[in-house]
């Protein structure tokens, strides 16, 4: 008895279910309940505990974000402070970048992140969109997965090599073909021309913007793919069944379906486009001065970052440099505001949700 | 068959369809009348959603899809592929297993197929907009929230905007692709209603699973099975005296 009993302890700690034979006596069977009630209720704390320490967890992961960000935050403007104070907010409205006499002011970085990200936008999201719509409604089977897989590499490029490229091919053969032709065609217009005008030199802030483009259209046109390819085949049939042509439904129907996903990576793309250090730093020219032509040289804020930091002699100098970088901090932050703010307009435009 | 006697809306003459190397449909060859309502039932898989399919092409949107034979509206072969597509599908509204009402404003979801091929001034327009919401019996439950989002609806109001839009641009005949399959009954009583009243402007083609939803709305039934035509005829003799053994066995429930 006492050896069967033993026997089904060793069966209660394994955790295996246990079936009492019949004709087990009372007193045996009261243990045996006893024991398996014990062993359910040593699981089942075991199982709170695991769970609040795995609740726990996560939130501790979950606060790191918090206070990265926060911590980032305040190092950027404690140690921008020293910048700010000899400058005060004409730090922003400067285009002074004089090392020597200690003039610093973030104007011609800020204007041309600004510039070189409006420029990728521009050629970017279109493009972006074409090559999303052709991959989900227009494209062959047979080539629907190639592209994807090409987009994908493109997406994987190191952005150093993005910026040797530039500088090494495309900007030689854009001041060669390129430029000479936005000279004479667009430079020669009244009031814009000024913009496409100056000397073709292959590198500055068009070629910077357009290098950015082609950066950012892999991450901008597989969010918008996958996205597009959520949309319910049946909600497009609706449409094409009303006659519309696979533009109308691409516009009425599919654009508004996705459209938080799709606003989610144009922003995945400007972010890109407004910290990207190493492609632009290649191609940008890295020149500290204001010019109304693109095709001058120019600078970002982070290509000013990686180039001047090492060099950067003086609290002044490095306490601007970190001004610039909290800058762009806070640009990051006004783009992705106003993109939540457009999301909210858009659907009040579809009408009330409830 | 009684159908002959009737002009007919749409007629297939040998049709066959593929599914890349399935052959789906194997020489279908039935006439629709015009203004009645005409059911296609049949076990899962018999070919009768992709019978309907045929009639605005919606198949062309996927690769590997084809069909072979010809359709006749109105005596004109619309498989011609000189055909426009998108008038085509102007001309044939269709209505799906679930409703699928666009991302936009109730009022949006009707005038969206209308402004497609009509410019119509303001006035005019909420007039259509409010006679198709009438015609699908919608009117009264949505007049006084037309800028409220068409997914703020429940299931069934869903399915009867679909059908408002489907209407609204005054189609000729309406495909109705087992257009209850997800609702509830007294849902499903209400577009059965709809579908009696429909009838009369419209020649309405219906798929459905539902063998009584068949007897009860419509005037024609055709019985599929495996791709095949099995037997076409008045529905009333379809469910009562069916001339083929197979159907009287689906109907019957010996299988199916």
């Amino acid at each position: 008895m006492s050896s069967y009993n033993d026997n089904l302890e060793k069966k209660f700690a394994a955790g295996e279910a246990v079936i009492a034979p019949a004709g087990f006596s009372l007193q045996s069977n009261t243990k045996e309940s006893h024991a398996m009630s014990m062993a359910n209720k040593r699981k089942v704390n075991l199982g709170a505990f695991l769970d609040k320490i795995f609740r726990n967890s996560t939130m501790l992961f979950a606060f790191l974000v918090f206070s990265t960000m926060f911590a980032i935050m305040a190092t950027l403007f404690i140690a921008s402070l020293p910048a700010l104070k000899v400058f005060g907010s004409s730090f922003f409205l400067s285009d002074a970048w004089n090392p020597v006499t200690v003039q610093f002011g973030g104007l011609v970085p800020i204007f041309g992140t600004l510039v070189t990200a409006a420029i990728a936008m521009l050629i970017g999201i279109p493009v972006s969109f074409g090559i999303a719509m052709f991959i989900t409604e227009l494209s062959p089977t047979w080539l629907k997965r190639p592209l994807g897989i090409a987009i994908e590499l493109l997406a994987g490029i190191p952005s150093i090599i993005y910026g040797m490229w530039g500088l090494f091919v495309f900007a030689p053969f854009f001041a060669d073909h390129g430029q000479p032709w936005i000279n004479d065609h667009l430079g020669s217009l009244p009031f814009i021309g000024v913009i496409f005008e100056g000397p073709a030199m292959g590198i500055g802030m068009l070629t910077a913007g357009i290098i950015l483009a082609i950066m950012v259209i892999p991450f901008t046109s597989s969010v918008m793919r996958d996205v597009f390819e959520v949309v319910p085949p049946m909600l497009k049939e609706s449409a094409y069944g009303l006659g519309a042509t696979t533009w109308e439904v691409l516009r009425n129907i599919v654009l508004p379906y996705t459209k938080i996903g799709v606003v989610g990576g144009i922003m995945l793309g400007l972010g890109r486009a407004l910290g990207e250090t190493m492609a632009v730093t290649f191609v940008i020219g890295n020149a500290h001065e204001l010019s109304a032509s693109l095709l001058m040289p120019g600078n970002t804020i982070s290509s000013a970052l990686a180039n001047e930091f090492t060099e950067a002699v003086g609290d002044v100098y490095t306490s601007s440099l970190i001004t610039l970088g909290m800058t762009l901090f806070v640009i990051t932050f006004i783009v992705l505001a106003f993109a939540k703010l457009l999301l909210i307009r858009l659907s009040a435009r579809e009408g009330k949700q409830s | 068959m009684s159908t002959q006697t009737l002009t007919p809306k749409l007629s297939t003459h040998d049709l066959n369809f593929y599914y890349g190397k399935f052959h789906a449909l194997k020489n279908i060859s039935l006439s629709i009348p015009s203004g009645k309502v005409t059911a296609f039932i049949g076990p899962s898989g018999c070919g009768k959603s992709t019978l309907l399919r045929t009639f605005n092409r919606m198949y062309e949107l996927y690769p590997k899809l084809r069909a072979e034979g010809e359709i006749h509206l109105d005596g004109q072969n619309i498989l011609d592929p000189s055909q426009d597509l998108n008038l085509l599908r102007a001309r044939i509204g269709m209505v799906f297993q679930k409703p699928t009402p666009f991302p936009m404003s109730i009022y949006d979801n009707v005038a969206y197929g209308i402004k497609l091929y009509e410019r119509l001034p303001k006035f005019e327009m909420d007039q259509r907009v409010e006679w198709a919401l009438k015609k699908a019996a919608l009117w009264n439950e949505v007049k006084d929230k037309l800028n409220q989002n068409g997914a703020s609806l429940s299931g069934g109001q869903q399915q009867r905007l679909c059908i408002a839009r489907g209407i609204a641009v005054k189609p000729d005949v309406l495909l109705l692709d087992e257009p209850c399959s997800a609702l509830d009954p007294i849902s499903t009583a209400r577009i059965e209603e709809l579908i009696n009243e429909l009838k009369s402007d419209y020649t309405i083609v219906i798929v459905t699973h539902n063998m009584q939803q068949a007897a009860r709305v419509s005037d024609y039934t055709a019985y599929m099975y495996l791709g095949e035509l099995i037997e076409y005829g008045d529905t009333d003799k379809i469910f009562t005296n069916p001339t083929r053994k197979e159907t009287e066995d689906y109907i019957t429930g010996k299988f199916g």
